[in-house]
């Protein structure tokens, strides 16, 4: 068995005796007799550390996933993580601390979630960005919390682009305050404001808290902001953007475009795919709904010295203060992904992020151009795509991913939009010519 | 009291010294006391250091892959800097951060127990980091295989019979649990609308009340610090979906009707909901099913060693009893006949809590942290929590006040008010910022909110009996050094006090919002 428990059996006896004390089960003597558990947990005894490591070792081991080459996105992309990166985020002063709420011995994180914020900003258009929410998803889910919270308004226009996964992420969570999401579908790849309960063609008469738009969206496209800025505005409604950050070294800002709230999944910031976790949400705001942000904010200030000093703030938003009628009940949040994605962003720099996303959107064209190449496959969307994309195949998409699985490939996600069935195929940086040119071949022969 | 390291009668003394505590941070070394200026500081135009891998892939350019009326002409700024100065840079920020790695950290309420560095080991596996979460379950088998073996242990540590593990915090788990006691209620055919919390509970509860479409009901804790069958009945009705609560609760103490008010809150149709905040006090000791509780949700992040990240990311998993079971998130690891494992969609899913599986490699460090415990390792866990608190406790006793003076658990809840050892009127905050000076951090202070000036200290089970004791010493030297010296403090760190007012009032979130120097 391990030992983190560093008490010797004397030390315990004898702590047990300081308090009058002659068992340890004396300690629990405020637990009902009746609740006590006769036989402890059943679960088998502890194991040694090199155990432990060759049991975990097996199971990692078990997953011939981590050998394929990896074509999937859909809101987790397989991008190089430099050993910067590793190295910094793991540094334990960052892995092993809690939040900042001591900030005389928390500048380390407070300050690098200060640069983090700034570096979001940036990327965002938009002034203010919080500290982390989990993840792309609940980023929306907290946009939209916040849309209604400044509206007053419980009904909500969701673009069909939005991640499916996302969609439903919303849709469980505002389950208890029970909004009104009315879906609004994509034609072409791009969302047609116009239908679906759209100002323009009568709807449902509710005027909309916010619209809530992906771009690029979850068919790889990108979905112009100037037609649905015009929408919100014609609704009085906020814009949301779910934008992909690393497309931003090419995209102009959802701020620039008008968005009200911009939210991403951070991920692709020098985190591993990790099969889904842990991720990060990225969240902006702009000016006047800075006291609607969710989670924590970190400001700068003085200490009393003089000297800059960082500390959290605007700390009466959050449940610990505002309890039942906080906007948001976020505690724990994604600090280390966030300092990781500041690490990364620091990495790459101005220049190296629009190499990013300039070497995704070149692999992106490439593979694309020679898939809609094979017979029988079609492009999903006709809509410009920057860092993915999706195609309709003449074999049932799943049965695609299984047998290019037994080829060495993920070649992508199963993806549906408008009724159709098809895959979402993603290009990183990390792809090379020779990868796709053999991603090419195999898939020929599945679908043939 | 016995002095914690003095050698045990017959065994041999290795020195003539009592053993040091290990877990004071008093001399972590500082080299100047300059400000550390920010990334954008230290950005110089031009300057880089990312590179890329050669991948042959034709060099089409922005122009040609982009449309005009998308593309930003410039990238947006970063910063540009050398990676040894972002590693300078970063390094000497972590030498501003207090960490468990460097000392004792007892926040109550927040278990920060030493991390395991093998559970960083496992959560590195490239076969588990490189596996991208839509990876059919035939190529995740391993995966899959650690979910379905988590959650049947958090199961049986808690009694329940099925779990998700998507929830990414407690917070999102007790959400997710609400939700999961709303489609009940309505599967039922009712849809009540108010849940009791006590007035000792944590913040996240009755937000999280308010974001599920309850409204929250507060329950008084009676002068016992406990939540009464009485004061049950009296909120009781038909309009009460149900009641959420901690145990031990957050003063630290074991809420003993609670099977009594199990059983009035089942008859009146309503459902309980255990925030697991605080099971690192009861592990093998008794388990929530037995209390009669019908929902969970566990603090990875707490009880099972899943380091904080200075804030997050942790998980927090939620265990359901069998009849609602078909609520959870979807979906769940199941287990074929013949070993391998699939996905499952539960019948009557509230639905998704996370864009994927929940955090995965926290559930990853939580499994290597069971494996190595195991049943008997959790069980010593527990009794040792719950052996330092009290230990903690009889040696603060008579220093600072102790409101309500029962068996505690795995955490004590002590008071400035009137504190008998005291040289003067001490703030909470105060001595907290003190203790900072004396080499450890600050417990967590005004929560819970039922007592005035409290200082909450959970010294987990992984601080040495010699740390704890050391840990207590500051504090009744805190209190014999008097308010005037506490009210200038810290001094030893790395900022002094840090004005939050003026944060507040001139808002300054970004390197943009910072005036010319
Ligand atoms: C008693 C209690 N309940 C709930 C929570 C919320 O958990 P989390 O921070 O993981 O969201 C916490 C911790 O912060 C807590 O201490």
């Amino acid at each position: 068995m391990a030992h983190f428990v560093p008490h010797t059996e004397e030390e315990v006896a004898r702590m047990l005796a300081d308090l009058g004390l002659s068992s340890t089960e004396e300690l629990f003597s405020s637990v009902p007799a009746a609740l006590r558990l006769a036989g402890g947990l059943d679960l088998p005894p502890g194991l040694a550390e090199a155990d432990v490591a060759a049991e975990m070792a097996r199971l990692a081991g078990a997953n011939a996933g981590d050998g394929l080459v990896c074509f999937a996105g859909g809101g987790a992309y397989d991008h190089d993580i430099p050993a910067v990166t590793r190295s910094l985020a793991g540094r334990s002063e960052f892995v092993t601390s809690y939040t900042p709420y001591q900030p005389e011995v928390a500048q380390g994180v407070l300050q690098a979630l200060f640069e983090y914020q700034t570096l979001v900003s940036h990327l965002a258009g938009l002034p203010v960005a919080n500290a982390s929410v989990y993840d792309g998803a609940t980023a929306v889910v907290e946009a939209v919390n916040l849309a209604m919270a400044a509206t007053g308004r419980r009904s909500v226009w969701v673009s069909e682009g939005l991640n499916p996964r996302w969609r439903r992420v919303l849709s469980t969570f505002t389950a208890g305050r029970a909004p009104e999401l009315v879906e609004v579908p994509l034609v072409g790849g791009t969302t047609r404001w116009g239908r679906a309960g759209g100002p323009g063609e009568g709807g449902q008469g509710v005027p909309p808290a916010a619209l809530v738009v992906a771009s690029p969206n979850y068919l790889g496209c990108i979905d112009p902001l100037g037609a649905a800025r015009a929408a919100a505005t014609e609704a009085g409604a906020l814009l949301v953007v779910a934008f992909d950050p690393v497309s931003a070294g090419l995209l102009r800002t959802p701020g620039q475009q008008g968005a009200d709230v911009a939210v991403a999944e951070g991920q692709p910031f020098g985190t591993p795919m990790a099969f889904g976790g842990p991720y990060l949400g990225m969240m902006a705001v702009a000016q006047d709904h800075v006291r609607r942000v969710p989670g924590r904010l970190v400001g700068r200030t003085v200490d009393s010295a003089g000297r800059a000093a960082y500390v959290t703030t605007l700390r009466a938003r959050e449940q610990d203060i505002r309890r039942e009628k906080a906007s948001s009940n976020i505690c724990t949040n994604q600090t280390l992904v966030a300092i990781t994605a500041m690490v990364q962003l620091a990495w790459l720099g101005t220049g190296g992020l629009r190499e990013l996303a300039l070497r995704c959107a070149r692999g992106t064209r490439y593979l694309r151009e020679g898939i809609l190449g094979l017979p029988g496959v079609e492009p999903m969307a006709a809509a410009p795509v920057v860092r993915e994309f999706a195609v309709t195949l003449p074999v049932a998409p799943e049965a695609v991913v299984e047998r290019m699985a037994d080829e060495g490939f993920l070649a992508g996600l199963p993806v549906e939009a408008g009724g159709r069935q098809g895959l979402l195929v993603a290009v990183t940086e990390k792809r090379t010519r020779a990868e796709m040119d053999a991603y090419l071949v195999a898939l020929e022969k599945v679908l043939s | 009291m016995s002095s914690p390291g003095g050698p045990a009668a017959g065994a041999p003394a290795p020195s003539a010294r009592a053993p040091a505590p290990g877990g004071r941070a008093a001399s972590a070394p500082l080299l100047g006391h300059d400000e550390e200026p920010t990334l954008f500081e230290l950005s110089v135009p031009g300057r880089r250091s990312a590179s890329f891998r050669t991948t042959g892939v034709p060099e089409w350019s922005a122009e040609e892959l982009v449309p005009a009326e998308e593309l930003r002409p410039e990238p947006p700024a970063l910063a540009e800097v050398s990676e040894r100065d972002l590693v300078a840079h970063l390094t000497r920020l972590s030498h501003r951060q207090y960490s468990v790695d460097l000392g004792a950290y007892p926040l109550g309420s927040c278990t920060m127990k030493y991390n395991p560095k093998l559970c960083d080991e496992a959560a590195a596996l490239p076969g588990f980091t490189n596996v991208h979460p839509a990876t059919p379950a035939s190529h995740a088998q391993g995966w899959l295989a650690l979910l379905w073996s988590l959650a049947d242990a958090l199961c049986r540590v808690t009694g329940m019979d099925a779990a998700t593990l998507q929830p990414p915090a407690g917070a999102a788990g007790e959400l997710t649990g609400l939700l999961i006691m709303r489609a009940w209620h309505r599967s039922q055919g009712r849809s009540p609308g108010k849940i009791l919390i006590p007035d000792s509970a944590h913040g996240t509860n009755p937000a999280s009340v308010s974001l599920a479409g309850y409204e929250t009901v507060s329950v008084p804790s009676d002068e016992r610090g406990l939540v009464s069958p009485e004061a049950v009945r009296r909120h009781l009705s038909p309009d009460v979906a149900g009641i959420m609560l901690t145990n031990p609760n957050t003063l630290g103490l074991f809420e003993e009707h609670i099977a009594e008010v199990a059983g009035l809150v089942h008859d009146a149709g309503g459902l309980l909901y255990y925030d697991g905040a605080n099971l690192n006090a009861i592990m093998g000791v008794t388990k929530p099913a037995a209390m009669g509780f019908d929902i969970v949700h566990l603090n990875l992040h707490k009880t099972f060693a899943v380091p904080h990240g200075g804030g997050g990311p942790g998980a927090g998993p939620v265990a359901v009893t069998a009849r609602l079971a078909e609520f959870l998130p979807g979906p769940v690891v199941a287990r074929a006949d013949d070993g391998t494992f699939y996905w499952d969609g539960p019948a009557r899913s509230i639905g998704r809590t996370h864009g994927w599986h929940g955090n995965a490699l926290a559930l990853v460090r939580a499994w290597a942290y069971i494996l190595s415990n195991g049943s008997d390792g959790l069980r010593r866990v527990s009794e040792v929590a719950v052996l330092n608190a009290n230990w903690l406790l009889a040696r603060l006793r008579g220093t600072y006040t102790v409101p309500f003076d029962r068996r505690a658990m795995h955490e004590v809840v002590v008071s400035t008010k009137d504190a008998p050892g005291a040289a003067g009127a001490l703030r909470a905050l105060d001595v907290g910022k003190r203790l900072l000076d004396k080499g450890f951090h600050a417990p967590t202070i005004y929560f819970p909110l039922v007592v005035p000036e409290a200082l909450m200290i959970e010294p987990t089970e992984t601080e040495s009996p010699q740390t704890v004791a050391a840990l207590a010493d500051a504090l009744v030297e805190i209190a014999r050094e008097g308010p005037e010296v506490a009210a200038g403090a810290p001094h030893a760190t790395p900022v002094g006090r840090a004005d939050e007012a003026r944060a507040a009032r001139r808002l300054v979130l970004t390197w943009d919002a910072v005036g010319p120097a």
